[in-house]
């Protein structure tokens, strides 16, 4: 190699400085969240912590198992709402509307990813709750609150400002990312591949089901767990309508916490050593847990990307 | 072979990173003010060799030269050559058009900003190198717009010129017209024929033809190798080796 | 039915069950921006940016320290995070191009621009607030900088890459250096791309709330100083909507409908700028 101009040295050495924040930033992050956690670990350990479901800063015990309990059971409904939905935009986007309704249909979709969660959140509070509690959870009520098992799901008095109503507004802030991810995927399935299964006199759906949905099934499993990933971090636009209630209960019409919950209404009046490490406990749990989810998205839809080059 | 010789190149291996040698002792001379063609099947290492003369090879990190190449009597492989200097000495025009994402005026006026040359002679270098070009009358009452307005063949003259701006003493091409249409072709064929006066042009073609037309020296590459190298007629009527005149009939390649 | 009949059946069924999700997704998107829109509308007045808060229980009053403050909050973000993000991108898409370490990065990055943005708050939290003992608005545009970086630094690491080599080789080939074929050719080159990717990572942060909420906290009074708490118009909105007056309620529909508008027309404009420029989606 020859000499490097003095400036291009320069240059290259803040460009290489300035890409190193991203890794500074992750191990800055674990580290805050370490340290800070390090007295709330010593004290309630690590299963212990995660299992315990009480949160009484007045006895100064604290356990995270409400507030993952309300994680991923407002994620796991979110989830079981959106993944159809979304896959059923992403097949009418790709393979049903006229060309003239593709992309218009797809921008229109993708800008309800761009609403702020705090819209989703207001919104939620004013005009989803009043809703859900004046008609749309009685009647489930009515429907299936009476059978067995079931009906444990649907007790209680409806409020909207429950499970139910979070989980409904947190999938509809991740439909948009699973159906364009998905979208993505399903374009990635070469057309001469299905042109040959029309050409076997298959209807569109066969050719979807047998032939774009096993090529993409990669991607696909990767939008969705981006999706898990997102709603598990997701803050305001639950922080409204869930009501910050740190006990497990087994009706969707009840209150309940998520980590992100907790940490928005209690991170400022955290008034002891202890309830303060604990609430670092949890965001370092919250981080952990989506950071992993995350690269395991991103490693799914990389490869359902390597396996079909466009 | 005679006439003054502008570069000499002697026993000339390159190899690429991982130590894969693609070049195999190549030894050859460029006649100052003729056009050089180097012609192979694809793969033979006629651009890879065209790419050492301007030390391209040195963006790209564990690749390796052997042997030297002497211009004007001075190696440019040794260490203390400024890179800088000799690609302003030694322009290139690549395959497929260049230009850069400005205005036309902007991309001639490039390579001069790069050399400090002083703004007074902006405008008549800019004037001379399009007309040199063969591209001054079909521009010059359009200098402010993107080079992406001009057609294909424009913007390879366009990169021809900017090439010509800083005054290079050899210009090398790298298949200049592959992505051009016959008409195209011509003009670009016609302007090489001119700038010879002026330059030392070294060309890589795969097109055995516009080697004929446009070249007095050629060099037959394979794998690696340089298989045979005279001035151009004799290559295609009389070569003395078996290959190349497979290679020419076309009985490979 | 025959088997044909079947079939057809079933194909239809499919195919209308995915038109029905179709207009279940933007079933929501009307609804809610309509909502936005006509909630919004109704609330909104000259007072709400001129005036600044009135007591609570008080009629009247605005947000213009929400206004303000948000505008200094967001204009330092990006001025932090713009240029971090564009530098470590060059990096990544030029002197790193195709090693090990860049490939880390970027995925680390594309990772960083999901997580959950509250957790950025607590970080910011430990390092520039409870330090000095008070929030701050500087400490607001620091989260929200480390949301934007790493948005940024993917779009333009592929921005760049998008430029194809042979137009560097071409500028190597006249005698530049690296660093002017990239600031004069590359950049140039990109610049539609890059700027889209900086327009959307502000849409990203500019409704943001859970990373301010420990950081810039909030302030009922008009203040420029950055050393202060400094209000936002997002942290009012959750302040002022679970609160109980109703011409709070009001003023956090304005703030909504203010803050969906600026959004959508930043996504908006960043998206005809691609399609105007890249072609296709």
């Amino acid at each position: 190699m020859y000499k490097r101009d003095p400036i291009d040295k320069a240059f290259s050495t803040v460009t290489a400085v300035a890409s190193i924040s991203v890794p500074l930033l992750i191990i800055g992050i674990l580290y805050v969240l370490f340290s800070h956690s390090s007295l709330a670990i010593e004290r309630f350990g690590i299963i212990g912590f995660l299992v315990s479901a009480d949160w009484n800063p007045v006895r100064e015990s604290f356990g995270a198992a409400a507030s993952l309990y309300g994680t991923v059971l407002t994620t796991f409904l979110a989830l079981l709402i959106a993944i159809p939905v979304a896959l059923g935009i992403a097949i009418f986007i790709t393979e049903v509307a006229p060309n003239f309704l593709k992309r218009p249909i797809g921008a229109a979709i993708e800008l309800l990813a761009a609403i702020p969660s705090i819209i989703y959140g207001m919104w939620g509070l004013f005009t989803l709750a009043p809703i859900m509690a004046d008609y749309i959870e009685p009647t489930l009520q009515d429907a299936v609150g009476g059978l067995p098992i079931i009906g444990i799901l649907f007790e209680g008095t409806p409020m909207g400002i429950d499970i139910l109503t979070a989980s409904l507004i947190l999938s509809i802030m991740i439909i948009p990312f699973t159906a364009s991810i998905s979208r993505d995927a399903f374009n990635l399935t070469p057309a001469v591949i299905k042109e040959s299964a029309y050409g076997l006199g298959a209807t569109k759906w066969e050719v979807i089901k047998s032939v774009v949905l096993p090529y993409s099934k990669l991607g696909i499993f990767g939008g969705i767990v981006l999706s898990l990933g997102r709603a598990l971090g997701e803050t305001m636009a639950i922080a409204f309508v869930l009501g910050n209630n740190h006990q497990i209960t087994t009706s969707l019409f009840d209150a309940a916490s998520t980590i992100t919950v907790t940490l928005a209404n209690e991170f400022t009046e955290a008034d002891t050593d202890i309830y303060y490490s604990s609430l670092f406990y949890l965001a370092l749990i919250l981080f952990i847990l989506s950071f992993i989810t995350l690269a395991i998205a991103k490693y799914f839809i990389v490869r359902g990307e390597r396996n079909y080059p466009r | 072979m005679s006439g003054e010789i502008k570069i000499e190149v002697k026993g000339l291996n390159f190899y690429y990173s991982g130590g894969i040698h693609v070049l195999k002792n190549i030894t050859l001379p460029v006649n100052k003010n003729t056009v050089t063609a180097l012609i192979g099947p694809s793969g033979c290492g006629k651009t890879t060799f065209l790419r050492c003369l301007n030390r391209m090879h040195d963006l790209y990190p564990g690749n390796r030269y052997e042997g030297e190449i002497l211009m004007d009597g001075k190696d440019i492989l040794d260490m203390d050559v400024d890179i800088i200097r000799l690609r302003s000495r030694v322009g290139m025009v690549f395959q497929k058009p260049t230009p850069f994402p400005m205005s036309i005026l902007e991309n001639i006026t490039f390579g001069l900003k790069l050399m400090d040359i002083r703004r007074s002679e902006f405008v008549d270098r800019v004037e001379e190198s399009l007309k040199n070009a063969a591209l001054w009358d079909e521009t010059k009452d359009r200098l402010q717009e993107s080079a992406y307005s001009l057609s294909g063949g424009q913007q390879q003259r366009l990169c021809i010129a900017r090439a010509l701006a800083v005054e290079p003493d050899v210009i090398l091409m790298d298949e200049p017209c592959s992505a051009l249409d016959p008409i195209a072709t011509a003009r670009i064929e016609d302007l090489i024929a001119e700038l010879k006066r002026n330059y030392t042009v070294v060309i890589v073609t795969h097109n055995m033809q516009q080697a004929a037309r446009v070249s007095e020296f050629a060099g037959f590459f394979m794998t690696g190798e340089l298989i045979e190298f005279d001035v151009t007629k004799r290559i295609f009527t009389a070569p003395s080796n078996k290959l190349t005149e497979d290679y020419i009939t076309g009985r490979f390649g | 039915m025959s088997r044909d009949k079947i079939r057809r059946f079933e194909n239809s069924i499919a195919l209308s069950l995915c038109t029905l999700a179709t207009f279940f997704g933007l079933f929501w998107l009307i609804f809610i921006l309509g909502d936005v829109i006509v909630n919004g509308i109704g609330a909104l007045n000259l007072g709400l940016f001129v005036n600044d808060p009135a007591p609570p229980g008080v009629e009247g009053g605005g947000l213009r320290n929400a206004f303000v403050g948000h505008l200094m909050i967001t204009f330092f973000a990006t001025l932090i995070g713009v240029p971090i993000g564009l530098l470590g991108g060059t990096f990544l898409a030029e002197y790193a191009r195709g090693s090990r370490s860049a490939r880390i990065i970027s995925v680390l990055s594309d990772i960083m621009v999901s997580v959950p943005s509250i957790v950025i708050g607590t970080f910011v939290y430990v390092i520039l607030v409870k330090p000095v003992g008070h929030f701050s608005g500087w400490a607001g545009a620091v989260a929200l900088a480390f949301i934007m970086i790493p948005v940024v630094l993917r779009t333009t690491e592929d921005m760049l890459t998008l430029i194809p080599w042979s137009l560097r080789e071409a500028a190597f080939a006249l005698g530049a250096p690296y660093y002017k074929v990239i600031v004069k050719v590359v950049y140039r080159g990109a610049a539609a791309g890059i700027f889209t990717g900086v327009l959307l990572s502000i849409a990203r942060v500019v409704g943001e709330t859970a990373p301010l909420l420990f950081t810039s906290f909030n302030n009922a009074f008009f203040s420029v100083n950055m050393n202060e708490p400094v209000s936002s118009l997002t942290v009012t909105i959750f302040q002022y909507a679970m609160g109980p007056y109703e011409n709070w309620h009001a003023q956090a529909w304005a703030a909504s409908f203010i803050i969906t508008i600026v959004i959508l027309a930043l996504t908006i404009v960043g998206r005809s700028i691609i399609s105007w420029r890249y072609g296709k989606r």
